[in-house]
């Protein structure tokens, strides 16, 4: 029995390994989290654009395999707030920086750059079988503080109002509350009503629109399928209902878009450069279409 | 007494517990079949290993499974050894005294920690602290600090189960106190120790929420190369699929979930062929 | 070579000690690092306005930082699990020590260890796809995703902790208790119910704590179906946010040194607290179940 065990304990090498791992990974590691590695390009950020920048990521990878180009979202604050702590090349974000990110990234001493890369439609969607034909961005605004409880008060039937936003970290959270709840105003008391469901995705509040009759939610452009309903929004109550499209978000008269951004440490060089390069090229903007955004160009 | 009421009284008591245990047990095997019924179809060789394409709606999940490997992998070779040596200072060197009675607590806080502050602590000690980054270092120390409870009761449970005649043979023979847990005990308990090691791994494999900060991309175009990469792993992606990404179809979600599921249940069953075997042996 | 050898077995025998102490290292080492990141929130906002505010508005200026919304729902949805699964889980536990045949005795305990192995997001997956619609159309609910639902989930992971530790309460009743009542001419049921459940009852409380603390700091599944409306919750059938779902759900945000990030470590501070607690309390009740 003594002699089929192996001489010495397993626990032995085992140790020695789980500390021979250690100390490579702690020495691996050492060059620091930016660019240390070679052709590695991290972009992080809006969860909006995810699926742009894995688009634009594969894309890019089959032209230069060279380059490792990895996508994670979070939403638009965790992506800049990654570039400014510098764990990643290029942040993306469905909202411009904040006063106190700049002054961040000064603290690190450099200059974030933005470059607008794509627009963005918000679109409020709601179940196809609810007959509310338009809203005015003051009726939205009353919805989504809470005020509005019941379908029935937006000429609706009389369904209760069960709101659908995204998670506080989503750069279409705050664009919504800015544009929307506080009339285009970054600072102001209003909020989301407590009652909103906050929702991982925008993917998450199709899903939720798509089978709840109740549900109102809101998301990018990119995200419109017949399983919901668009519900074109006015200005004011003397504006037309417009309906959000390539065309009106391109001409501005369609109330809530936004234009989409990649953030980068200062002037681009190297493969950040050559990928920036990329997606302002035809092939990029052409995906920027496929994904369902607008093209700037 | 009235017997045939009371008989009657014992099946209704019985007819209870055992509706108790069918509300259980059926949704078990209804989740299971469900699983198995949807994702079996989706299964298939380049479901498993390619690489994810058209933003995951296509192709198959491949790093997913890679990453979630290396988890395992790196979280156990670092928990192994001290869940085992920690089992066994405890069940053959510790004294009854107030440092065992607080180490035996500390085991049990540990389990019931809940996952996601395991998350925030890989985050601020290994993340920031060590600076080791959002890396499978990362989550790999944080998982195995996790399982740590499972390796030291299961192992413990084995030593136990050695007879103290062996251990009395062996000191009587002259062997030291070392000599004797290497040759005479530890041998006997290696299938227990085992079992634990396999459920571990079944944890490790299905835990989520330490992972969302320490380690867990979203996509990643290539393999992990080096230990302080990001990675992929299974029950994010899962997640992720679940609920961030449009247009994935059903199949995917529920393959991913059947390969997850898969992995686990594997782990588990031959744990417990491995735990029965050893008891028939005895 | 004697030396040589004792002084390997010396070192050997002081790692061995060290990797024993490794659990009060790291318990230790989580508080300490939580306190770390989190006692910073203590700069902007009070103990009494963390715990008992009631909003969560984490990154409006000025941020507004209450938990109380959020530790309501934590537990308002694990009260929920708790009336479901410790009555199933106890007679779960009998049916499987006392009354099950010896083969479905091993069928039922493998179902209930897959069930304790089905990961959390697995759990998730199925309660979105199934769970979530299923609970609105059967129960005309605005929204599926509700405390409810979340509860449910919980109620399945938590079965198997309370099922097996009361298994194991119930088996460690001497047999000659139960042998005894017999023999006095009690019926199987009668020995359960008046004899082996008091021998048990410790033990089954401890199991049922054990499956509170579970079901307290679980996070992917719950996160996924109960909606994470930050509101106070009135019933079980609304949305509800629970202190684990909001970090996993926001850490990401981390703009690290922001009064969110340390709010985010303070409730993972709050969680590991209550779980300290709560194994404090069950472990108690097992050692004192197991001196008797």
């Amino acid at each position: 029995m003594i002699a089929r065990f192996p001489s010495r304990s397993a626990a032995e090498p085992a140790l020695a390994a789980a500390i021979l791992v250690l100390f490579l990974s702690a020495c691996g590691n050492r060059g620091g989290g930016t660019g240390a590695r070679s052709q590695a390009l991290q972009i992080k950020g809006s969860d909006t654009m995810v699926n742009l920048g894995q688009a634009w990521a594969e894309a890019y990878n089959k032209l230069h395999p060279e380059v490792n180009v990895a996508v994670t979202g979070g939403g638009s604050g965790t992506g800049i707030a990654a570039l400014i702590n510098g764990t990643c090349e290029i942040a993306e974000s469905s909202r411009g920086l904040e006063a106190k990110e700049i002054e961040q990234a000064r603290a690190k001493g450099f200059a974030i750059r933005e470059d607008i890369v794509a627009l963005d439609g918000i679109v409020v969607v709601v179940h196809p079988s609810n007959p509310i034909a338009a809203v005015t961005m003051e009726e939205l605004r009353e919805l989504f503080l809470g005020d509005i409880r019941r379908w029935k008060m937006l000429r609706g039937p009389d369904w209760p109002v069960v709101l659908l936003s995204r998670e506080v970290n989503s750069g279409t959270h705050i664009f919504f509350k800015e544009h929307v709840l506080r009339r285009g105003k970054s600072k102001g008391p209003e909020e989301f009503a407590p009652l909103a469901l906050m929702m991982p995705s925008s993917y998450a509040i199709a899903e939720e629109v798509a089978q709840n009759e109740n549900a109102v939610g809101y998301y990018g452009l990119g995200y419109i399928s017949p399983r919901q309903k668009v519900v074109p929004v006015a200005k004011d109550e003397h504006s037309p209902a417009i309906a959000p499209t390539i065309e009106t978000i391109r001409a501005n008269t369609y109330p809530i878009s936004r234009p989409l951004y990649l953030f980068t440490k200062g002037e681009p060089a190297g493969s950040v450069k050559d990928f920036m390069d990329f997606i302002h090229s035809p092939a990029g903007q052409k995906i920027v279409r496929d994904t369902e955004f607008v093209p700037i160009q | 007494m009235k017997p045939r009421n009371e008989g009657l009284r014992q099946k209704l008591g019985f007819g209870v517990l055992l509706l108790a245990t069918l509300i259980v047990v059926i949704p078990v095997l209804g989740i299971v079949g469900l699983i198995i019924a949807k994702g079996w179809g989706a299964l298939s060789w380049s479901f498993l290993f390619s690489m994810p394409r058209d933003g995951m709606r296509a192709g198959g999940i491949w790093p997913a499974i890679v990453g979630t490997f290396y988890l395992v992998f790196v979280s156990i070779a670092f928990a192994l050894p001290i869940g085992v040596a920690a089992a066994i200072y405890l069940n053959e060197y510790a004294k009854d005294n107030g440092l065992t009675r607080a180490i035996n607590l500390a085991i049990i806080n540990l389990a019931g920690v809940s996952s996601v502050v395991f998350g925030l602590f890989g985050l601020s000690l290994f993340v920031i602290f060590l600076r080791f980054g959002v890396s499978i270092i990362s989550g790999a120390l944080t998982l195995g600090i996790m399982t740590l409870p499972v390796i030291i009761t299961t192992t413990r449970e084995a030593l136990r189960a050695v007879p103290k005649s062996y251990r009395e043979v062996s000191f009587s023979l002259g062997a030291s106190h070392w000599q004797t847990v290497r040759h005479s005990v530890l041998p006997h308990a290696l299938p227990g120790i085992l079992t634990g090691a396999i459920l571990s791994i079944g944890r490790v494999a299905g835990e989520t929420a330490p992972i969302l900060f320490t380690v867990a991309a979203f996509y990643l175009p290539n393999l992990p190369t080096s230990l302080s990469d990001q990675a992929m792993a299974l029950p994010y992606h899962l997640y992720v699929i679940t609920s961030q990404i449009p247009g994935i179809p059903e199949g995917f979600r529920f393959g991913t979930a059947f390969v997850l599921i898969a992995l686990v249940l594997i782990m588990n069953v031959s744990a417990s062929i491995i735990r029965s075997r050893y008891r028939k042996k005895k | 070579m004697k030396n040589l050898r004792r002084a390997k077995e010396f070192v050997i025998e002081k790692l061995i000690l060290l990797c024993g102490l490794a659990s009060i290292l790291f318990v230790v080492l989580i508080f300490v690092f939580l306190l770390r990141e989190g006692v910073s929130i203590l700069k902007t906002t009070g103990i009494l306005s963390f715990l008992g505010g009631r909003f969560w508005y984490p990154i409006s200026s000025p941020p507004r930082l209450g938990i109380l919304p959020l530790i309501l729902g934590s537990l308002l949805v694990t009260a929920g699990a708790v009336v479901m699964a410790v009555p199933l889980g106890i007679g779960a536990a009998f049916y499987i020590a006392e009354v099950a045949p010896k083969r479905l005795r091993t069928i039922l305990k493998s179902c209930v260890e897959i069930l304790a192995a089905i990961p959390s997001v697995v759990l998730g997956f199925v309660g979105i796809t199934v769970l979530v619609p299923f609970l609105k159309n059967f129960l005309h609910l605005p929204t599926g995703l509700t405390a409810f639902a979340g509860s449910l989930m919980l109620a399945f992971m938590a079965l198997p902790t309370i099922i097996s530790i009361s298994e194991d309460a119930i088996n460690a009743v001497p047999r000659e208790y139960k042998d005894g009542a017999l023999a006095l001419g009690a019926t199987h049921w009668q020995a359960l119910r008046r004899v082996v459940i008091h021998g048990a009852l410790p033990g089954i409380i401890a199991a049922a704590m054990l499956g509170i603390g579970r079901v307290f700091g679980e996070t992917m599944a719950v996160m996924m179906v109960t909606g994470n409306a930050a509101v106070i919750p009135h019933s079980l059938f609304e949305p509800v946010r629970t202190l684990t779902a909001t970090i996993a759900a926001e850490m990401g945000e981390a703009a690290k040194g922001s009064p969110h990030y340390f709010a985010l470590f303070a409730i993972g501070i709050v969680l590991f607290l209550i779980s300290f607690a709560i194994n404090l309390t069950a472990d108690l009740l097992l050692n004192r179940g197991k001196k008797k």
